[in-house]
């Protein structure tokens, strides 16, 4: 049995938990306070709960610098606010460049977070070395490093959110699926899953690569397709890798969370999947990623690679998340589209999108995520950002 | 009993721990790993994965032949990153079942 709701929320990862807590604990509450979140599996099932941990300011649109300042902070008060251990650790990031033109594109963008007061350095690579001495830096020709970035251990983020969010009023059904959903006459929806039918008012879908799939069942085509990223961990080593460490021509990312363990990925070629979400481990990704991160740090040889998994990335065809609600659809909002850097931008998203729902003003990302921009006619070119890893 | 029962050695998961994420509602045994972080660790399971089934199924009072176990991740014994960069190519698509 589910109750009716004003709002349900399609996806119980750290976006629509988050969404959930938001629009729960917002006192305006003008889209009203009867809210469900519905997800066909159990928390940390999806993407949230198989990304590698990383929060970081340094992008390249001062949008989405300050928007990530903003969710930063969020995250820095989380564990104390939520009561929740999120493992953070502020060790910075530090982005490598190959080529000159990615040195470039880094002194561009660390241009433009000075421009939003963040602290990001152009450094050599010996600088770099002088942060990860185990980095083998001869093949690179510039890096920059943003000492207040930082990882965190994402699956706390959910139970913080969820708890948060139950306490407040938010019903929560994992493993329910939903498997239809009708419009009714007159506005709203009624929604199917194995556990009963339900009305609700609004629905926001925030289910990541799966958001296609829901759509469809309102009849709607979302413009985004999945990408499968994999990841492995290590074994436990003692604290010595300070920064995350990125290579910004192959998608490389390491870092060392607070258990010990490298954690880490690489992109791999594009495969042709159909639009189909895959979620199997690959040996070809295991042995790019050690040979990407032997040469890396040839120390690292002898450590032991205990797990490796995959997730999904939810690409939009100009790379700029889909929020709002769909022209075609009233009442149905969209959530999705992050690339695969949605965990560390739910939280400020989701506390601006909630705002908006609940009678607050508009952030400018409303109108520049707008899946509106899809329909227009001329193909939307994106707000241009270039700091995305994968 | 001992005070305090460690049933995954490699990531310190008591009883304790267990009971608890059970109380919270994970009664799942991919809901436990994730609460708990047991079976993350160098053996992957192999060693703690009945105890703990076992700990879940007593606490949340369910039969333990409903529970299956969480999904095994590659590579199936810790393997040194140097023999993994020097696997080479290796075709990576799996044979068909018929």
């Amino acid at each position: 049995m589910i109750a009716d709701a004003d709002i349900a929320i399609v996806g119980a990862g750290v976006m629509g938990l988050a969404l959930a807590y938001n629009l729960a604990s917002d006192r305006r509450g003008s889209g009203g306070k009867r809210i469900v979140v519905v997800d066909g599996h159990y928390l940390a099932w999806g993407a949230s709960g198989r990304n590698g941990g990383g929060v970081r300011q340094q992008w390249s649109t001062e949008m989405n610098v300050r928007l990530m300042q903003e969710s930063m902070d969020i995250c820095a008060h989380f564990a104390k606010r939520m009561r929740i251990n999120v493992w953070m650790r502020r060790g910075g990031y530090l982005f490598l460049a190959r080529t000159q033109a990615a040195a470039r594109r880094l002194e561009r963008n660390v241009a433009v977070q000075s421009r939003c007061g963040l602290e990001t350095e152009i450094i050599t690579p010996g600088e770099a070395q002088a942060l990860v001495p185990e980095l083998a830096v001869e093949p690179f020709v510039g890096a920059c490093y943003n000492p207040s970035d930082g990882i965190v251990f994402p699956w706390p983020f959910l139970w913080g959110y969820a708890h948060a969010a139950a306490k407040h009023g938010v019903a929560i059904h994992t493993s329910t699926p939903v498997t239809a959903i009708a419009r009714r006459a007159g506005g709203g929806f009624r929604i199917t899953t194995p556990a009963g039918t339900f009305a609700a008012e609004r629905i926001i879908c925030a289910a990541g690569a799966w958001s296609p799939e829901v759509a469809r069942l309102v009849g709607a085509a979302l413009p985004n397709r999945p990408q499968r990223h994999e990841i492995m961990s290590t074994e436990p080593l003692k604290p010595f890798l300070k920064p995350m460490v990125t290579v910004s021509e192959t998608g490389l990312y390491v870092s060392q969370s607070l258990r010990g363990e490298l954690v880490g990925g690489i992109s791999l070629p594009p495969e042709d999947d159909g639009g189909e979400v895959r979620l199997g481990s690959r040996l070809a990704f295991a042995t790019t990623m050690a040979r990407a991160l032997v040469s890396l740090m040839p120390r690292l040889g002898h450590v032991k690679v205990v797990r490796q998994w995959a997730g999904p990335y939810d690409l939009s065809p100009d790379g700029d998340p889909i929020v709002g609600e769909l022209p075609d659809v009233p009442g149905f909002h969209v959530v999705c589209g992050f690339r695969g850097h949605g965990f560390m931008m739910a939280p400020v998203v989701a506390r601006h999108f909630a705002g908006y729902l609940s009678g607050g003003p508009p952030h400018e990302f409303l109108s520049a995520w707008s899946p509106a921009r899809f329909t227009s006619g001329t193909p939307p070119r994106g707000g241009g950002e270039e700091m995305f890893i994968g | 009993m001992a005070r305090k029962v460690i049933l995954c050695r490699c990531e310190d998961v008591t009883l304790a721990d267990v009971q608890h994420a059970v109380r919270l509602g994970y009664t799942d045994v991919e809901e436990v790993k994730r609460y708990t972080g047991f079976g993350t660790g160098p053996c992957q399971g192999k060693e703690c994965l009945r105890g703990i089934v076992a700990a879940i199924a007593a606490t949340a009072k369910s039969d333990p032949s409903t529970l299956t176990p969480f999904t095994s991740r590659p590579p199936l014994v810790p393997t040194e990153l140097a023999v993994l960069a020097g696997a080479g190519t290796v075709p990576t698509r799996p044979s068909k079942r018929k």
